[in-house]
């Protein structure tokens, strides 16, 4: 897979030769320090407060920004970008509205742990506090929603500050970090040393897991009559995908993934159960239920994972794996907690453990298979969105980036498109960002140019973020995107169906959905519109022939189609509702 | 110190001593944790610490085994909190400072002086109807004063909130 190759700021804490220190202005020694992090992407947008950067980058072309036409999107797009290559993605925006636009992009990286760098302009250092113009307290509103972040106020702080929050972004847990940049600190000059040295005595994540901890767990697992894996976004994020496949294989024990951890276990392999929680398979979940020993591995049992709380996998015994301590007995109480890096505690309890017996175990997982699969209905005349989705897997060979944004289509694409391989499922997992998908997707494919990317997206949440198509089509962006046309804001009409007497208040957009072809090829994108199955199979080899622009399909799918299995709020994993009553 | 490792009850106090890189964001991001996750604060001091770069913070909180627990790991993951210690199960000494401004016209004045006396504080300012009285001690033994001289009438108060920091030797000093 080329381009999808992580990068380790860590690695780069070597020794260097004797630093010639220059002296330059704040936006140079910024520049500078980005392109010796080999920051080849900024997605950004000019402003007041950040002209004297700009004008650093005017004539430095080593570097490629990316104009976005919306600062959230922006920030979208940095995130698509890190989830699809593992490097940090980098944004730059204004003082004021500036920062504040991107806050629910940072909000939703940092509830998925994706590693951003997001610099600020701010007013000039002496005018803070004086509600001048374009002052927002940046620094204070991100806090919640930061890993870390700083305001500098001196410029001889800047490379330091920069080279901290790249290797805070990336290393541990990683997350977002802000740094803002009052216009003074740009302007004056400064020492740029060159050195690569990053020193924050107080922040040292744990990366081996406690010995006796993966002694005690190897046993366990040995054990286990009915053991299975639940599986994580922490797999892809510390990349830790062949560890755990070799693992699973060799010990044949059974594997579930979270949304965010699709993609961390091939879905093709026999272990694969697919994935589990309040839209999992019947299998994933009821393997969740009756397995005697669970492990955890880089996963935090999300209230949408687990369904209620009482009812979950109840005779298991737990292992759990995770470099954050916080993730660890926060919901759920585990036998055995190991804090540390899953590629690194993975392999030892795989050399450790000794393959249980589990030919009963495995029998009664295929009897559940075989009861109830995952349903692919299809019709002639019209398009049912699971067949949309699968029709999306075949003709991509499952080998796209999926991206989604939020909303029943995101559950049929993590349900029916079959996921091979890691980082190729970008989604909003925690925060649930309707808007996030194709900004994303824009980001996912500047940061793979040589990977197909498709985003699945909803007609609602395409026209939160649908301006971003002018830059999709200004940098020639071969994006596809796949829009499930239901005419309605589908999982709250699910609900409202299922739970409020079919009184569809406020989610019908019948009326007021544009016309998508029209709107797309308004931007200058190619656009095509399905009505029944075998339009929509045209169209979309159509779609995977054109590579010089994005491409918008509108796939006019049916309306009523409910999301199954589903777990009502509230219930136990194993009570899910299998189809309409 | 009213628990020992292993057998607490339900809600138990708890002493927590926090040192942190000296910033005013840092300790946003301390109190912030507190008010977005849902833990309480009983109370807190700090010292500003801009000479040395570090403050010591002292909190004092409560909660079960597994808040307090979760507290002290969230206060870890902030990247400039270098230490989190939790005193409680330690040895340690703990102090208080109080400034209690009490109605004493000439009857009271004798009976609140022999309470100050008993707590081993002090008469720090007085007028012809008030007495200003210092006291210092852990928090149950202000507490216990503030409740004696309470019925005479507490005009103003100020608590500076728990510090503490671990003995070095165990038994009283
Ligand atoms: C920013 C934001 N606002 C509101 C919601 C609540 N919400 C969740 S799913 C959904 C409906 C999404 O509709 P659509 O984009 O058409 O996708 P569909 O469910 O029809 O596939 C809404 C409104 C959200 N997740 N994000």
């Amino acid at each position: 897979m080329k381009n999808a190759k992580a990068h380790k700021f860590d690695d780069e804490k070597n020794q260097q030769p004797a630093p010639t220190t220059k002296k330059l202005t704040g936006a140079g020694i910024l520049i500078n320090t980005l392109q010796d992090l080999d920051v080849d992407t900024i997605f950004g947008y000019p402003g007041g407060a950040v002209l004297p950067l700009y004008d650093e980058l005017y004539d430095k072309h080593d570097i490629n920004h990316v104009l976005i036409k919306h600062e959230q999107a922006g920030t979208h797009a940095a995130d698509g970008y890190a989830r699809a290559t593992g490097k940090p993605g980098v944004v730059v925006v204004t003082s004021g509205p500036g920062g504040t636009n991107t806050v629910t992009g940072i909000a939703t990286a940092a509830m998925d742990s994706i590693p951003l760098v997001v610099f600020t302009g701010q007013v000039p250092t002496d005018m803070i506090g004086n509600d001048a113009f374009q002052e927002a307290d940046i620094v204070g509103i991100t806090r919640p929603i930061t890993k870390h972040n700083y305001l500098v106020k001196d410029v001889e702080e800047l490379e330091q500050v920069t080279r901290e929050a790249f290797h805070v972004a990336t290393s541990g847990r990683p997350g977002p970090v802000l740094v803002d940049l009052p216009k003074d600190m740009l302007k004056s000059e400064g020492h740029y040393s060159g050195l690569h040295k990053v020193s924050i005595p107080s922040y040292n994540p744990t990366k081996e897991g406690h010995s006796t901890q993966i002694k005690k767990a190897s046993k366990m697992l040995s054990e286990a009559e009915k053991p299975l894996i639940y599986a994580g976004g922490g797999v892809v994020l510390g990349e830790a995908w062949d560890e755990l496949t070799a693992m699973a294989e060799r010990h044949n024990i059974p594997v579930t993934t979270t949304l965010m951890g699709l993609g961390g276990f091939p879905e093709s392999k026999p272990q694969s159960l697919g994935m589990l929680g309040m839209h999992g398979t019947y299998y994933a979940n009821m393997a969740t239920t009756e397995c005697d020993v669970l492990l955890a591995v880089g996963a935090r049992f999300d209230d949408r994972v687990t369904g209620n709380l009482e009812g979950f996998s109840p005779h298991s015994k737990k292992i759990h794996i995770d470099i954050d301590p916080t993730n660890i007995g926060k919901n759920v109480e585990v036998e055995i907690p190991i804090v540390g890096d899953v590629k690194q505690v993975l392999p030892e309890i795989d050399k450790q453990v000794e393959t249980p017996e589990t030919n009963d175990w495995w029998q009664t997982i295929e009897n559940w298979k075989e009861e109830h699969p995952l349903k692919v209905p299809k019709s002639e005349d019209t398009i049912k969105p699971q067949h949309m989705v699968e029709a999306i897997s075949e003709v991509t060979n499952g080998e796209a980036i999926v991206v989604t944004d939020v909303g029943q289509h995101q559950m049929w694409a993590a349900q029916h498109y079959t996921f091979n391989h890691p980082r190729s499922f970008l989604s909003s997992g925690g925060l649930g960002t309707m808007g996030y998908g194709f900004p994303a997707a824009m980001g996912a494919a500047f940061g793979c140019p040589d990977r197909p990317v498709v985003c699945i997206t909803g007609d609602g949440g395409f026209q939160m973020t649908a301006y971003e198509l002018a830059t999709a089509v200004e940098y020639e962006v071969p994006l596809k995107i796949a829009i499930m046309n239901n005419e309605c804001l589908g999982m709250v009409r699910q609900w409202q169906e299922l739970f409020y007497d079919e009184r569809y208040s406020h989610s019908i957009l019948k009326k007021s959905n544009p016309d998508f072809v029209k709107l797309a090829e308004s931007y200058g994108a190619a656009a095509f519109r399905a009505t029944n199955g075998k339009e929509m199979n045209e169209v979309l080899n159509r779609a995977m022939a054109i590579n010089d622009r994005p491409v918008v399909m509108d796939f006019r799918v049916e309306a009523m189609e409910n999301c199954y299995p589903m777990v009502p709020a509230g219930a136990a994993l194993n009570e899910m509702v299998l189809e309409d009553e | 110190m009213s628990t020992q490792n292993g057998t607490q009850t339900k809600s138990d106090k708890h002493t927590l001593s926090v040192v942190v890189k000296y910033n005013l964001n840092a300790l946003s991001r301390i109190i912030g944790i507190f008010s977005s996750k849902g833990f309480e604060i009983d109370s807190i001091s700090f010292g500003s610490g801009k000479e040395s770069g570090q403050a010591r913070i002292t909190i004092t909180t409560h909660g079960d085994e597994q808040i307090i627990e979760q507290i002290t790991k969230q206060l870890h993951k902030i990247i400039d909190v270098v230490t989190v210690t939790d005193l409680t199960y330690d040895s340690f000494v703990e102090r208080e400072l109080a400034l209690v401004k009490v109605k004493a016209d000439s009857a009271a004045r004798s009976e609140i002086m022999q309470i100050t006396q008993v707590f081993r504080a002090k008469v720090i300012d007085i007028s012809p109807d008030r007495l200003a009285i210092e006291i210092t001690g852990n928090a149950d033994k202000i507490n216990a004063f503030i409740g004696m001289v309470r019925p005479f009438g507490i005009i103003e108060l100020a608590r500076t909130g728990s510090v503490a920091l671990k003995r070095e030797f165990e038994g009283d000093v």
